[in-house]
Parts: C-alpha cells; structure tokens; sequence
C-alpha cells in the first residue's frame, strides 16, 4: 500500500499522509454518536426504567419508518423517468449475425439483463473487477486485480443473510425445519456448548475487515464519510451485543419469543428477564431499520431500480421514445413565408411560392 | 406524478411487503399466533436443583458440566447453590421429576427451533416404559 505513496505525491501533489488528519473527523462523529447512543439505552432502561419505551414503541415506531419510508424512497425512485437507456457495459454488443455478441455483459433480452442482475446482486460481481493501481518503476503503471473488496463484502452480506433467517425463530411459530437445519449446519463445528456459528465469526472478522479497510487506504479514507464509519459501527454493535449474548451474558429466549411473537400480534407485552445486552441489541437493531430509508442501506431495493444495470443495450436497434415527449408548437418555413411574404417581395427576397 | 415501470415496480414493492410481514401470515396460517409452551411440572417437588432463573438460561451448561465431570473426572455429586447434594445423572436426577420429555424438555426446545444432542444416548423414563411392555 505504501508503494502508492509515489503515485498520490506525483498525481495529486500532496502527500497522502496529510489527509489523516482531518479526513478522519467523520470517524470521530460516528464513535461518539454510537456511545451516545449506547449511554442513551443504558440511561433509559437502568436510570429511568423505560422498557416498555425500547421494547415496544421503539421497535414499532422504527418498524413503521422502515416500510413507509423504502415504499417512499422507491416510489419517488419510480417518478423519474429513465429516457434513454444507459447501461453500463462490457462486452461485445448485439450487431451483426456473425459477430459473436455478450449477452450478460451487455445485455440484449430481458433474460440477459436477470441474468446479470442476478450475478450482481447474488456474487456481487462488479466488485471483481475491482483494481488497484500501483506505480512500480517511476513510470511504470500496473494494474492489479483486487479481490479482498469482493471477498469481505461477500462474507458480510451472505451472513448476515443468514444470520436473518435464523432469527426467524423468534418470530415464527413452528419454527420451520429449514430454519432448524439452517442453525444446524451454521453450527456444525459445534464441540462444546455454547454453540458457536460460523457466520458469526465471518460477519465479525468481515465487518472488522470492512471498517479497517476505510481507515488503513488513504483513498478510502479520503472518500469515506460519517455515515459510512455509522452504519458499519452501528451493525458492529448489533453482532457484538448478540454474540455476548449467545456466548457469555444469556437470556432467557423463551421469553424474548413470548415478546416477539406478542410484539407481532399486536398486543405487546416488555420481555422479562432480559439483561442489558438484549436492550441495546434490540435499540442498534431499531436504530438500524429506522436509518435504513435515510441511509446507503438503500442500495438493497437500489440495485434493482439502477437504469445503468436493468436496462438493455438496445440504443440502436430499438427506438426509444423520450417518455415526456409533449406535441411540440412548430412554425414551418411555409409558414413563416405565408405571414411575411408582402414584406420579403418588397425588400427582394428570394420567395418560393409565387 | 406519474409512475414510470410501475408494472415491475409495483409487485416488487408487494413482494418487499410480503416478506417484511411473513411472520404475520406465517403465525395466522398456523393458528398460533398466541402458543405458548406448556411445561408440565412435578406436583410432588418444590424447588428444582437451582433457581428457576438461573436453571431457565443455564441448564444447558450445567448439564455439559456434569457430563465432563462424570465422563472425563468420575466425581458423580453436585453440590447446589443451596449446599444441597445430588448425583449429576440425567436419567436419575433430572428426569426423576420431569418424567416425560414431550411435556418439558421439548415444549421449549421445539418452541425455540433448538436442537440437541441429549436423546443421541439417553433414553427417557417413559422410552424405557414403552420398551418394557
């Protein structure tokens, strides 16, 4: 990494070690407002007693932000018209019979444009191509594939999938089976109890890769904002409270189910038995769906609505039509020729009719 | 405000709200949406070997404990919090009392989708009775 340092001095004139200082404020406003956060619920629930305020207002008020608010955010999306079709592209496109056209990576039928939707959003693909650019020799520039991008966000969005589907046993009654076998084979290096699974250890060691990364690259420090440094900080806690949970600090989960499944019948009752952890996983986890409208999270519902990854590449072999295309008020020559012609005769311009 | 692609965006958001309330839909199909577990618990004996709290949250601990004492250290007594003495045997301690698995053990494990591996070697009471006849 510090072999760029060359290219950085010599492309952008300074040196990149300069932007550690104040390009690291953003970090700084995130730590704080997660400890906030956290001394708040610590407030709350210990000093005032207010469990019925996180248990059951919190979680509902954050659970009607989150749906109001991504029914929001993708209907404004849906307001905008795409008029042109944009894809972003990289490979041959569909022309000529004999000429051998690419149809995922620049996709010709709807069946190409799932099919590379669906690598994006299932192997995250773009980020395989990720690079990284060395200057080597003075005026030597490499291009390197990079991988370790692509790997992290691999591990921590596949876990935390699962981790989700786990959690469905505190909300469904009967646990279904595939949610049984799920825990099963997520705990299948299980020696000793407690359990321990496998995605935990992923998502964490992910996350920590995730948040690092932001810190330890200047150029990803250098576009890194607090609200990155917070959704990661904030997901961080949610996963290190419930692996406390699950390992060292228990609770009852009997009881956190009979909250649950009280919470989803509408008749919501506080969870007895509960320690801290249980308040602050549940409020970061609140927190979390609340933010989500505002927040980058919206990539989710983001990646299927981008114009330059769900549309065809069909710009010439279709016509598009501008979607607010209005009857334009026009003046033809004839027109313009008809309302002046007196006045053109009498200075001597030339006239097409009579 | 006219909705462009809304005959894919729509569904999508139907499907996004679908998923986000299937533990709703899932509970009112199953007719459970209020179960609890019903534990059956021994009219004979009072207390159990520690707290109802403590035993609630960490019964599975204790019981790895005695199975390393037992397995790996051959000393067979537990002394509880309350200085009381009894053999660390799952069969003759903790099923003396909870004599049907189905109406104890299971009630919450099922409940909570955990699975274990007591019943890979030990039988319980009524098992054995059914054997017998």
């Amino acid at each position: 990494m510090f072999k760029t340092k060359r290219f950085w001095v010599s492309n952008f004139g300074f040196r990149a070690s300069n932007l550690q200082g104040f390009k690291i404020m953003g970090l700084w406003y995130s730590v704080s407002a997660i400890l906030l956060l956290t001394f708040l619920v610590v407030i709350g629930i210990e000093g005032m007693g207010l469990v019925s305020f996180f248990t059951i207002f919190i979680p509902y008020a954050a659970l009607f932000l989150f749906v109001v608010g991504f029914l929001y955010r993708v209907l404004k999306w849906a307001t905008s018209p795409v008029p042109f079709h944009i894809p972003t592209v990289s490979g041959q496109q569909r022309s000529l019979s004999w000429i051998k056209a690419d149809n995922i990576d620049s996709p010709y039928t709807t069946g190409g444009v799932v099919k590379r939707l669906a690598l994006d959003i299932l192997l995250f693909r773009p980020l395989l191509k990720n690079e990284k650019v060395e200057m080597q020799a003075p005026q030597r520039l490499l291009f390197k594939p990079s991988v370790l991008l692509w790997f992290g966000a691999m591990a921590f969005h596949w876990s935390f999938l699962v981790i989700l589907l786990r959690h469905l046993r505190f909300f469904l009654e009967p646990v279904p089976s595939t949610i049984v076998i799920l825990q099963r084979v997520d705990s299948i290096f299980q020696g000793l109890i407690p359990v321990i699974y496998i995605t935990d250890i992923i998502i964490l060691v992910a996350l920590g890769y995730l948040f690092v990364r932001r810190i330890i690259y200047p150029q990803v420090r250098y576009i890194s904002l607090s609200s990155d440094y917070f959704v990661l900080l904030l997901i961080l806690g949610i996963v290190l409270s419930g692996v406390l949970m699950r390992l060292i600090y228990k609770v009852d989960l009997v009881q956190v189910k009979e909250w649950a499944m009280a919470m989803l019948r509408l008749r919501p009752v506080a969870p007895k038995e509960v320690n801290l952890l249980f308040y602050i996983h549940l409020f970061f986890i609140s927190l979390l769906v609340a933010y989500f409208p505002l927040s980058k999270l919206m990539h989710m519902p983001g990646i299927f609505l981008s114009p330059t990854r769900n549309l065809t590449n069909t710009s010439r072999n279709q016509r598009h039509i501008n979607p607010w295309d209005y009857p334009v008020k026009t003046h033809t020559y004839e027109e313009y020729e008809e309302e002046f012609r007196d006045s053109m005769k009498e200075v001597g311009l030339p006239i097409e009719k009579g | 405000m006219a909705l462009y692609d809304g005959k894919k965006i729509i569904p999508g958001l139907i499907i996004f709200l679908g998923l986000v309330s299937y533990p709703i839909w899932h509970n009112t199909v199953s007719g459970k949406t209020s179960y609890v577990p019903k534990l059956e618990i021994p009219k004979d004996k009072k207390e159990c070997i520690e707290p109802k709290a403590y035993i609630r949250v960490n019964h599975k601990e204790l019981l790895e404990d005695w199975r390393f004492s037992v397995v790996r250290s051959g000393v067979r007594t537990y002394q509880a919090s309350n200085q009381k003495r009894y053999t660390m045997s799952l069969n003759r301690t903790c099923m003396e009392c909870h004599r049907d698995r189905t109406k104890f053990c299971d009630q919450c494990h099922n409940y909570m989708g955990v699975t274990n591996k007591c019943w890979d070697c030990h039988l319980y009471p009524k098992e054995m009775e059914k054997g017998a006849k």
